[in-house]
């Protein structure tokens, strides 16, 4: 989705909001301070935020990353023997509503066929899709803007190769291109290749975006002024133009991030991403899918689990598309109400 | 215009042309094609090596090959083309030939219905901005945007594909199972058409009540296996058309659109039997003749009665008669429905396009592939029908804060026609452009759903030939893909150029 650059329509009701905001007590407030404070107000994305923080925080302590131990005695890659069918001893209903009681039990996420925990097998993937999705989404931002405000300010040729290079990749189907780099770093067997290689794809739309932007932002006075005292191109873009397009970026950053998630799995599933024996949620699905009708539990935690991330990363980025575009905020919503 | 056309169609070409060579090279370097046999214990080992090395042009440098897969490529000019052998020696081109169908029908199908129903969705909640329907359309959005495929879709196997055929067995509800399809069915109409208190709780009782009714009487016709419309149904339903379209259109007093249209009518209860063993198991082609007729009675009709009204008669004669050749399709894919029940007994199977070896007429086939297809259009469809309504939304309150429409509803034009014709014709614009991206993305999108599903579709020739390192079978798929994105994309600039008179080309 789009984030609408209809700044001139958006004025008068920002302008009422910020007042409304400044009236509240305390004196001079920045623009950064007014975007937080926005942000902070916006209970979906607020509730996304911790829910997300929670599952990074339970995915990145419990088995430890980089070398580090984590609380969770079991290993994602050790086989073990299977009890009861590897049932999950997970159980969250309490004794009195008929229940067993709130327990974590030996293996709360229960076993999969050569019984390995798979709780910890789904916490790696989870580490391994928010390691790549992170990583895949600041590189594709920075590419993105660096290509999207060279070309906007440039103009000329410039911006004709960039633009040209932009539809090349645009023309290939993203998943195709994924896949193809996929398959060439899957090898390496490393996530942090893989993540890389992604992220030299899926730059494009920000890339577009933000040209749109500073081709408008580089007409106005303070360009001009900048210019006039002599400074170099490189210090208009990255000191004038690009902190005036952080909105643009911010938002698209996160839909960036929930792309990746779903890419990642989506790539892993087929084959071209995460491979075993290392974990991933896409992987974890493709492979007990058949598993569905016998033992539902394998197909269940890391389906929920990239349900969950990706659906809390996009309320976080709907929450900061309001907070930088407050057009379409809570508050502005009932000023904006015209008819009945 | 044209040179406008021309310029957009040689930077297409071009942009084509480098993206080709891109995905080559890296085809190239995506592993080793002949690892399989290195590792093979065959005793012809070193002979099927050789051959694969023919078959691949494995001996010449790589940017021979490609070259000689662009030459190949070039004679699609004169609709020959070459599109090179996969690793074992087969054509690409008939292999794509017969994957092609399959794909296309799933995505043209799903973009059609996404399109469709996103665009209504999008119109109904910028119409009724922040209310209830509002915020769950968003949240389902959102629900939508963050759901992987290939996990929803096991879902949906095991709970409608498997349910549903399960269901059919023995098709009956439970008192408890009408009862709460009613108070839902209630519940989501009372929520769509809103207004007061009172009549929100009449649409909820009225709708709850129908389905109450309805679906029990169902059951007792035992619809569900023996599902029946007949002549005297589809000739009331048409007439219902028919007098609706009418009033809308002219009035019902109005005889010049009144004659025409029912004169429509009654040529339809006529092809309907002279057309009644044709439509038993017709083909494709006379399928299309008769849609044909069935569009040019009512032109000629219209205008031969219409008088000064030509036009709306022939509007509200056409609306009437392609309902009526709906219906008669229907009326006979209901007949061939209890056939086709006793050939598939369970009629959604979970995996491939088709039932292998089927028979069948051509509606029990036709039933066959359409539940096949049902499943992943629903899946594709549901995850694009997202984004549609988000920007037809978006689209809808940006045009809906105009001049123009402020003074549309001042000189007291009705709210159905400053939304219909006024806001959504401007709003629609840029849904042109979404669209035509949607389409190249989902055929992508549809190498994930063929995986799930088991389809022999384009997405399981790329598959197999990434997994083989085979640049033949991918450079074929990222040639339909590809020209697709292209083609589209222009189309929707032309398109954009013509409808909106703000840009000048």
């Amino acid at each position: 989705m789009p984030a609408g650059g209809e700044a001139a329509a958006a004025a008068s009701l920002a302008e009422a909001e910020d007042a409304a905001l400044r009236l509240r007590g305390d004196t001079a407030t920045s623009q950064g301070r007014l975007v937080a404070r926005r942000f902070l107000a916006h209970k979906a994305a607020m509730a996304s935020v911790a829910v997300f923080a929670a599952i990074a925080v339970l995915a990145f302590t419990s088995i430890g990353f980089a070398g580090i131990p984590g609380w969770w005695d079991k290993s994602y890659t050790l086989a073990a023997t299977v009890v009861d069918g590897g049932r999950p001893t997970l159980s969250l209903v309490p004794g009195w509503l008929g229940g067993e009681g709130l327990r974590w039990g030996e293996h709360p996420f229960g076993q999969d066929s050569t019984g390995k925990d798979y709780f910890a097998l789904v916490m790696r993937g989870t580490q391994q899709s928010i390691t790549i999705a992170l990583v895949v989404g600041t590189v594709a931002t920075v590419i993105g803007s660096v290509v999207g405000a060279v070309a906007g300010y440039f103009r000329g040729w410039v911006d004709s190769v960039l633009m040209r290079i932009t539809d090349l990749v645009i023309v290939i189907p993203l998943l195709v291109l994924a896949a193809v780099l996929g398959k060439i770093a899957g090898g390496s067997g490393n996530v942090l290749v893989l993540a890389l290689v992604l992220g030299l794809v899926t730059w494009t739309g920000l890339a577009r975006l933000v040209r749109g932007e500073v081709l408008s932002l580089r007409e106005r006075e303070f360009v001009s002024a900048a210019e006039a005292m002599g400074a170099r191109a490189s210090r208009i873009i990255f000191r004038h133009l690009l902190p005036n397009t952080v909105g643009v970026i911010a938002v698209n950053a996160t839909f960036a991030v929930a792309g990746a998630i779903l890419l990642e799995t989506s790539l892993s599933y087929l084959g071209f991403g995460v491979r075993a024996p290392d974990s991933s949620l896409g992987l974890l699905i493709s492979q007990y899918q058949s598993a569905f009708t016998t033992r539902p539990w394998l197909f269940w935690w890391p389906g929920m689990t990239i349900l969950a991330v990706a659906l809390s990363v996009n309320f976080i980025g709907d929450g900061l598309r309001d907070a930088f575009d407050p057009r379409q905020s809570r508050a502005a919503r009932r000023k904006g109400r015209t008819r009945p | 215009m044209l040179r406008f056309i021309l310029r957009r169609l040689g930077a297409s070409a071009a942009i084509l042309l480098g993206a080709s060579l891109l995905l080559y090279v890296l085809m190239v370097n995506a592993g080793d094609p002949l690892k399989d046999l290195r590792e093979s214990n065959a005793s012809n080992r070193d002979e099927l090596i050789r051959q694969r090395i023919g078959f691949m042009g494995l001996d010449q440098p790589w940017y021979q090959r490609y070259w000689t897969w662009l030459a190949g490529v070039a004679k699609c000019v004169t609709l020959n083309c070459d599109l090179g052998t996969n690793r074992s020696g087969v054509e690409v081109s008939s292999l794509l030939a017969n994957a092609a169908g399959s794909t296309l029908r799933l995505v043209v199908l799903a973009t059609v219905l996404a399109a469709v129903l996103g665009i209504a969705v999008g119109v109904l909640t910028a119409v009724r901005q922040y209310s209830g329907l509002d915020y769950s359309v968003t949240f389902l959005t959102f629900l939508f945007f963050s759901l992987p495929v290939f996990w929803a879709a096991v879902l949906l196997k095991e709970y409608l594909a498997i349910g549903y055929n399960d269901w059919i067995a023995n098709p009956a509800f439970t008192p408890a199972q009408t009862a709460v399809s009613a108070l839902l069915f209630g519940f989501v109409m009372q929520v769509v058409l809103a207004g007061s208190r009172t009549r929100r709780l009449a649409t909820f009782a009225a709708s709850a009540a129908f389905v109450a009714l309805v679906l029990p009487y169902l059951q007792w016709l035992n619809f569900f296996r023996y599902p029946q419309l007949g002549f005297g149904g589809v000739v009331v339903l048409s007439l219902a058309v028919a007098l609706s379209a009418t009033a809308t259109s002219a009035g019902l007093r109005n005889k010049l659109v009144l004659y025409p249209v029912l004169a429509t009518v009654l040529a339809g209860a006529i092809a309907y039997w002279a057309t009644f063993g044709l439509m038993e198991n017709p083909t494709w082609g006379t399928l299309a003749l008769l849609l044909a007729a069935a569009v040019a009675v009512p032109v000629v009709l219209g205008r031969v009665l219409g008088g000064h009204l030509r036009g709306r008669a022939t509007g509200a004669g056409l609306a009437t008669a392609l309902a009526m050749a709906g219906l008669t399709t229907l009326d006979h894919i209901f007949r061939a429905w209890p056939g086709f029940l006793s050939l598939k007994p369970r009629p959604i199977s979970t995996i491939g396009s088709q039932t292998p070896n089927f028979g069948g007429t051509f509606w029990e086939s036709f039933l066959d592939r359409g539940a096949q297809l049902l499943l992943p259009t629903l899946l594709l469809a549901l995850i694009s029908l997202a984004s549609y309504s988000r920007y037809t939304r978006a689209s809808m309150l940006e045009v809906g804060r105009q001049d123009y429409i402020r003074t549309a509803r001042a000189k007291g034009l009705g709210e159905r026609t400053v939304i219909l014709k006024h806001a959504l014709r401007n709003a629609l614009i840029p849904i042109a452009t979404i669209m035509a991206f949607d389409f190249a993305g989902l055929i992508g999108g549809a190498v994930v759903t063929e995986a799930v599903f088991g389809w022999k579709g384009m997405g399981e020739l790329f598959r197999t030939g990434l997994d083989q390192v085979d640049p033949a079978p991918v450079m074929a798929f990222f040639l339909v893909t590809g020209t697709a994105a292209v083609l589209f994309n222009m189309l929707a600039d032309i398109l954009y150029a013509i409808l909106d008179p703000r840009i000048r080309v």
